[in-house]
């Protein structure tokens, strides 16, 4: 028999936006008003069924919700294990989850009576979402992009200025997500009384971690429903990639209390666990506090963050959500990791066998569910989140891969 | 025991005048020039020293700040090899050292043995970036080493109460909403914020963030208990470099905008 441990994981953050050890607010001073704004902006929203309804309808008409939950019948039969369903996030208006969280940041930053969204990107699709936002709402919009990352994802930078919004190269440190979080973070001490920060994932101070979540627990609300009319029984297991852990925490979120659901949140393995390489907290990571929050990061120990490597511009990020840590730690979910070369493999599987071109942040779930399949018992039920499409990854894959085998 | 910082303070409020603080990155260009640097500083006539602990994501600051704590962290810079090199510069002067850090390094380093450590080195007061009061570290040294207190143009009335009440040493008051950097023109409503402030604490009150000139330093002087210079020395010392004449020209740099704030006598 399971212990049976119970965690009010929904009682979580407390007021100080604490999930156990891990989260809280670690900003400069200037921006703690604006924090303090947000907080009870939201909050005031949460319980006002005006916010919640003009949410509802724009996920549903101009986002595309309910996203389907697709059975991959190829693929599991090709594996030979397990049952294997992909929740269409990848479907989504701008093609991932990412849209859900800049929908509902959007309505708030109008109801604050900001005028100007501010964003990071790292795969560019929260940069994308950001920038459909911010044209749907009339609001004016700047993306901070790591330099290398606008390279790997130039179709994404393309998406972002034909939406109107300015992208802006940041050229420091490895030119990617981290230092393009650290830009935006000096515009809006800059300009905040006037602007939003549309913040990507479950990250940063309180209350993003616990918003950011909120908004994209309907991928897990629908999945449950979802699973429910086609299997009778709730999954066996869900697994999800996790950079910051915002489509992961989304998808398992409904279930946390559900002891016999399983997860698994993979995060990048690069080419290697060596500094440098991954991008996998919980391999090499400890205990710290970057951008806003407390939580596993890769710092060395002079409290330096390491440098990080992936394939996917989306998981290559040297810190995770706090949320996260505290489900590590309790052991509530597993983390794992895929490597590159996993992943690449995976793509091109899933391209063949399904039809679907996955990003390659959510391929890393694909890798983790394709390795690990023959472990799995046949009449168990797995869903995998598709948080996102590939076609931003076309350009890159097509350097790295041959395209007739 | 007696801090360093508040003899400073108590001495400068004898003359009725203000302190001349500025801000260096810790290694920058090297751990060895950084004790001439010191030097150097008090000799142009620096009232407190500010050293900054280098961070790979300085992420309230301009890039001048960001290119000297990347300098100090390629010339091999860490907080262990810092804290001692602040003991051999303790031995050489006397002003006040201010530590000025974001939480990671000195959450890696552990922060009751950073505080020991900083303390047996010589340093007076600690200024974290990016830790709230509400994140409160409690500290077993709060009467022997200072915690600065950082109070923002944003921060509403209630909250200067709640921070002041946290602070000991001087309150630092940020004149701009922004990073640091070196700016044309002083932040508006500086000496409305200072009033307010000092309605709740009877600590100095320095203002700090975009100052550069002497013209600049001897205005805010008339306002406030100390004067913050950082970026334009920062960016300095980065233009020096490795150049041997680095201690005379940053001297000759330097000392008029400390002129410039030891000018203003003000009226009782
Ligand atoms: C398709 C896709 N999936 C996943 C991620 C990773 O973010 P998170 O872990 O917050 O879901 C990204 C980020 O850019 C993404 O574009």
């Amino acid at each position: 028999m399971q212990p049976n441990v119970q965690i009010d994981t929904s009682q979580l953050p407390d007021e100080q936006g604490r999930f156990g050890v891990f989260g809280g607010v670690f900003v400069p001073e200037t921006l703690m008003p604006a924090i303090e704004q947000l907080r009870e902006e939201y909050a005031r929203a949460k319980t006002d069924p005006e916010f919640g309804w003009q949410l509802e309808e724009l996920l549903r008409t101009f986002c595309g919700r309910p996203t389907p939950l697709y059975f991959a019948e190829r693929l599991t039969q090709k594996l030979g294990g397990p049952r294997i369903y992909f929740k269409r996030e990848d479907l989504l208006h701008t093609g991932a989850h990412k849209i859900n969280n800049a929908v509902g940041q959007a309505l708030l930053a109008v109801r604050m009576g900001k005028k100007r969204l501010i964003a990071e990107t790292g795969a560019g699709q929260h940069g994308v979402a950001t920038a459909t936002v911010a044209a749907r709402f009339g609001l004016e919009c700047v993306v901070y992009m790591g330099e290398t990352d606008m390279k790997r994802q130039a179709l994404n930078v393309a998406r972002m200025e034909f939406l109107g919004a300015k992208v802006v190269p940041v050229t420091v440190g490895q030119a990617t997500l981290k230092e393009a979080i650290n830009e935006a973070m000096r515009d809006w001490v800059t300009n905040v009384r006037t602007t939003h920060y549309l913040l990507g994932t479950v990250y940063g101070p309180h209350p993003y971690p616990m918003m950011v979540r909120d908004f994209h627990r309907v991928i897990g609300d629908e999945t449950r429903r979802q699973i429910l009319a086609v299997e009778e029984k709730l999954p066996d297991l869900l697994v999800a990639c996790v950079g910051g852990g915002s489509n992961a925490i989304g998808l398992f979120y409904s279930f946390l209390d559900d002891q016999n659901v399983a997860m698994v949140g993979v995060e990048a393995g690069g080419t290697g666990i060596l500094p440098g390489q991954h991008a996998a907290r919980f391999q090499g990571g400890r205990l710290g506090v970057l951008q806003g929050t407390k939580t596993y990061l890769l710092s060395d120990e002079d409290g330096q963050i390491q440098l990080t490597h992936s394939i996917s511009a989306g998981l290559d990020y040297a810190a995770v959500g706090p949320e996260h840590s505290y489900l590590h730690d309790i052991g509530r979910v597993h983390y794992d990791y895929a490597s590159d070369d996993e992943v690449l493999d995976a793509f091109q599987l899933v391209a063949k066998i399904e039809g679907i071109l996955p990003a390659l942040e959510s391929t890393h779930a694909l890798a983790y569910v394709i390795k690990h399949a023959r472990e799995m018992p046949p009449n168990h039920v797995v869903v995998v989140n598709l948080s996102g499409r590939g076609d931003k990854d076309v350009d890159q894959l097509a350097q790295r891969l041959p395209r007739l085998t | 025991m007696t801090n360093r910082i508040d003899e400073k303070f108590t001495a400068l409020k004898r003359d009725n005048r203000s302190a001349f603080i500025v801000y260096i990155t810790g290694g920058d260009p090297s751990l060895e020039r950084t004790i001439e640097i010191a030097a150097t500083l008090e000799r142009a006539g620096a009232d407190v020293l500010e050293i900054g602990v280098p961070f790979s994501d300085p992420l309230a600051d301009g890039i001048a700040n960001q290119l000297g704590a990347q300098r100090a962290l390629q010339a091999g810079a860490t907080l262990p090899k810092l804290l001692y090199t602040i003991s051999l510069i303790r031995s050489r002067i006397s002003l006040p050292i201010v530590l000025y850090s974001y939480l990671n390094p000195i959450f890696q380093y552990g922060f009751p043995q950073f505080e020991e450590d900083a303390l047996a080195a010589g340093v007076d007061g600690i200024l974290f970036l990016d830790l709230p009061p509400e994140e409160g570290i409690d500290s077993s040294h709060a009467h022997r080493i200072h915690r600065i207190r950082l109070i923002a143009p944003t921060t509403p009335e209630e909250r200067i109460r709640s921070i002041t009440g946290h602070a000991s040493g001087f309150v630092y008051y940020v004149s701009r909403e922004g990073v640091t950097g070196e700016r044309d023109d002083l932040a508006g409503s500086i000496p409305e914020r200072l009033g307010q402030i000092r309605k709740h604490t009877t600590l100095p009150v320095v203002v700090g963030f975009g100052i550069s000139s002497p013209a600049q330093a001897a205005q805010v002087a008339a306002w406030a208990d100390g004067v913050v210079v950082g970026s334009a020395i920062v960016r300095k010392i980065g233009e020096l470099g490795k150049d041997p004449g680095l201690s005379q020209k940053l001297l000759d740099f330097v000392t008029p905008i400390g002129d410039a704030v030891h000018s203003v006598v003000k009226g009782t």
